[in-house]
C-alpha cells in the first residue's frame, strides 16, 4: 500500500546556489501527483530530496522536514533504508548494462542480501508484469543483457525494477521524455494501475500527461511551489495568474 | 503540374563536383592511416618472427622439462625458470592487482579531492621510477630482513611496478560508467560500497580487466627489478622464500655468456617468455568475453 508524503519549509541548494525556496506539499496515499512547471524550476531536485538522492551530489544539501508515512526523511531515518521504500524512475532509462533482464529486476533485492532462488523468479516475474514487459521479455531473460533492449523496453524494465523492491512511494523524473508516443502510453496506462497500491509523485514536461494521469498537480516557478490543487483546478481554474500563464502556454 | 510542384517542395540546391583537391586529401589521409598501422606492425611482427626463427630450434622436450646443465655440457632446460617466472608473477599478481584495482576504485570514487589529487600524483612518479629502483626497494623491504633472496621478494618488486597502471586505468575506467548507472542502485536502497563494488566495478569491469593484463604483460618481462630480488637459481625451488630462477633473469644470463649454447638457449627462452605472456592475455581475454551477455 502506498502512504502518503508531508514537505514543510524545504530548501535545497548546490553549494551556495539554492535551488528549492520553502515548499510545502502534502501527497496523499495511492494517488498520482504530477509537477509541472519550466526548465530548471526545481521539480527534479524536489523530488530527489523525497528519497534523499540530493545530497550525493558533492556540497548539495537539504534542510526542512519530510515524512515518509512514518519516515522521518530527515531525522534518524538512514538513506539506504528511506529508498527501499521510496523507488524512483529516472529520466533516461538507465539499466544495469553488464546484467541480464532478470539480474536487473532482481538487483535491488540481491545487493541488499535476499537471495531466496524460488521468491526472487516470483519477484521478478510479478514486476514485469506490473510494468507490461513480461510477454516480451520471458523468453530471454537470462540471455539479454538489459541494455540490449529497446529504449521504451528499457524504461519499463526500470519500472520493473523500481517495483521489485516493493516500495510504498514511485519518484518517476520525466520517465517518458526519452520514449516514443506508443511506449509512452503504455507507461502511462501503467501508471494508472499502478496507483492502486502505490503513491506516485511524477515530474513531466508534458501538461497534457500530467492532466491525464494525475489527480492533483503542483506548479513550479524559480525553486518555488506556486500552486497545489486538484488537476482540474490547475488547468482550468487556477487561482494564481503564473499558473495560467504557463498552462495556457503563454510563457515556459 | 505534378512535377512542378515537387519542384518547389525541394528546393534545388546546386551540390558542386567533389573537388579534386578533396579526392586527393581524402585518399592521402586513408593511406597515411594504414601507414601507421604497418609502422607499428612491423617491429611487433619483425621481432615475433626473429624470435621464433632463432629459439624454435632449440625448444624441444627437454627445454621444456629439464633444468640448466653445468657450463660445457650440452643440453639441459629452463622448466625451474618458466615455473619460477610463474610463480613470481602469480604473487605480483595476488598483490598488485587487488591493490591497483582498490587504489582506483578510492580515486574514482572518494578522490575528487586534494587528498585524491596527492595520491594521483604520487602514482604517476611511481610509474615513471626506472624499474632497477624497485628491484632495490623491494631488496630493502623484503630481501634484508629475511636474509634471502626469494620470489616473494620479486613478486614484490613487479607489484609495486603494477599498482600504479592498474591504479591509473582503473580510476579511468570507473569514471567512464555514468552517474547515472550509480544513481540507479542508490535509488533501489543499495548502500554506496555494495555500488561501488556490484555495479561500478562490474559495469567497468572489461576496461578494467585491460588495465590489469598492460600492467602483467609489462611486467613479465622485466628483468631489472628481478636481478637482487628473486635472484636466479640453476636447480628446482618449490619454497617461495628461497631464491628463484626466472626466465627473464635465465635469458639475461645465457644471452651476456660466451657460449653458443646458451645463447641459443636464450633465444629460445625468450620465445617461450613472449608465448606465455599472449596466451596468458588471450586466456583472460577468452573468459571475459565468455562471461559477457548479448547486447551489452
Amino acid at each position: 500500500m502506498g502512504v502518503g508524503i508531508t514537505v514543510e519549509h524545504l530548501n535545497a541548494f548546490y553549494g551556495k546556489t539554492q535551488a528549492l525556496f520553502d515548499v510545502n506539499i502534502t501527497v496523499l496515499a495511492n494517488h498520482a501527483t504530477a509537477l509541472i512547471g519550466p526548465s530548471g524550476c526545481g521539480k527534479t531536485t524536489f523530488i530527489r530530496c523525497l528519497n534523499r538522492l540530493h545530497e550525493t551530489i558533492p556540497e548539495a544539501r537539504v534542510e526542512g522536514k519530510v515524512n515518509i508515512g512514518d519516515l522521518s526523511v530527515y531525522n534518524g531515518t538512514s538513506a539506504t533504508q528511506l529508498r527501499r521504500r521510496v523507488g524512483m524512475v529516472f529520466q533516461k532509462p538507465n539499466p544495469f548494462p553488464t546484467m541480464s533482464i532478470y539480474d536487473n529486476v532482481a538487483a535491488g533485492l540481491k545487493l541488499n542480501g535476499f537471495s531466496n532462488r524460488k521468491q526472487l523468479d516470483e519477484v521478478v516475474e510479478k514486476s514485469l508484469n506490473n510494468a507490461a514487459l513480461w510477454d516480451e521479455v520471458k523468453d530471454s531473460l537470462h540471455k539479454q543483457s538489459g541494455a540490449g533492449l529497446s529504449g521504451g523496453q528499457q524504461q519499463r524494465l526500470c519500472i520493473a525494477r523500481a517495483l521489485a523492491v516493493q516500495p510504498e512511494v514511485l519518484l518517476m523524473d520525466e520517465p517518458c521524455s526519452a520514449l516514443d508516443p506508443i511506449s509512452t502510453g503504455k507507461i502511462e496506462e501503467l501508471i494508472f494501475q499502478l496507483k492502486e497500491q502505490y503513491t506516485i509523485v511524477i515530474v513531466t514536461h508534458n501538461m497534457q500527461q500530467a492532466a491525464r494521469v494525475a489527480e492533483f498537480t503542483g506548479f513550479f516557478l524559480l525553486g518555488k511551489m506556486i500552486e497545489f490543487d486538484r488537476t482540474e483546478k490547475i488547468f482550468t481554474n487556477p487561482s494564481d495568474k503564473r499558473t495560467e500563464d504557463y498552462v495556457t502556454g503563454r510563457f515556459g | 503540374m505534378n512535377n512542378n510542384t515537387a519542384a518547389v517542395l525541394v528546393p534545388q540546391i546546386n551540390v558542386p563536383p567533389i573537388s579534386l583537391r578533396r579526392r586527393v586529401v581524402d585518399h592521402a589521409m586513408t593511406g597515411i592511416a594504414a601507414l601507421t598501422v604497418v609502422v607499428v606492425l612491423v617491429p611487433l611482427f619483425a621481432i615475433f618472427a626473429y624470435l621464433v626463427y632463432k629459439g624454435i630450434g632449440s625448444i624441444n622436450i627437454a627445454f621444456l622439462t629439464q633444468t640448466p646443465k653445468p657450463v660445457g655440457e650440452a643440453g639441459g632446460g629452463m622448466a625451474n625458470a618458466i615455473v619460477g617466472s610463474m610463480v613470481i608473477l602469480a604473487i605480483a599478481s595476488l598483490l598488485g592487482v587487488p591493490l591497483g584495482i582498490g587504489a582506483g576504485i578510492f580515486l574514482s570514487e572518494y578522490g575528487r579531492n586534494r587528498y585524491g589529487d596527492i595520491v594521483r600524483f604520487i602514482s604517476d612518479v611511481l610509474n615513471g621510477v626506472p624499474s632497477i629502483v624497485v628491484g632495490i626497494v623491494a631488496y630493502g623491504l623484503v630481501v634484508l630482513p629475511q636474509k634471502h633472496f626469494s620470489a616473494l621478494a620479486g613478486g614484490v618488486a613487479l607489484a609495486i611496478m603494477m599498482i600504479p597502471t592498474i591504479a591509473r586505468t582503473t580510476e579511468q575506467m570507473l569514471l567512464l560508467v555514468p552517474q547515472a548507472i550509480r544513481e540507479a542502485a542508490y535509488g533501489l536502497g543499495v548502500s554506496r560500497w555494495r555500488t561501488t563494488l556490484s555495479i561500478t566495478l562490474r559495469t567497468a569491469t572489461s576496461g578494467v580487466i585491460t588495465g590489469v593484463m598492460l600492467a602483467f604483460a609489462r611486467v613479465a618481462g622485466e628483468t631489472a627489478p628481478l636481478l637482487f630480488t628473486a635472484f636466479g637459481n640453476q636447480y628446482w625451488n618449490w619454497k617461495t622464500d628461497q631464491p628463484t630462477a626466472a626466465l627473464s633473469l635465465q635469458i639475461f644470463t645465457y644471452a651476456i655468456s660466451p657460449f653458443d649454447e646458451w645463447h641459443r638457449q636464450a633465444w629460445a627462452g625468450a620465445l617461450v617468455l613472449i608465448v606465455l605472456i599472449v596466451a596468458a592475455v588471450a586466456a583472460v581475454r577468452i573468459a571475459v568475453k565468455h562471461g559477457t551477455l548479448a547486447g551489452a
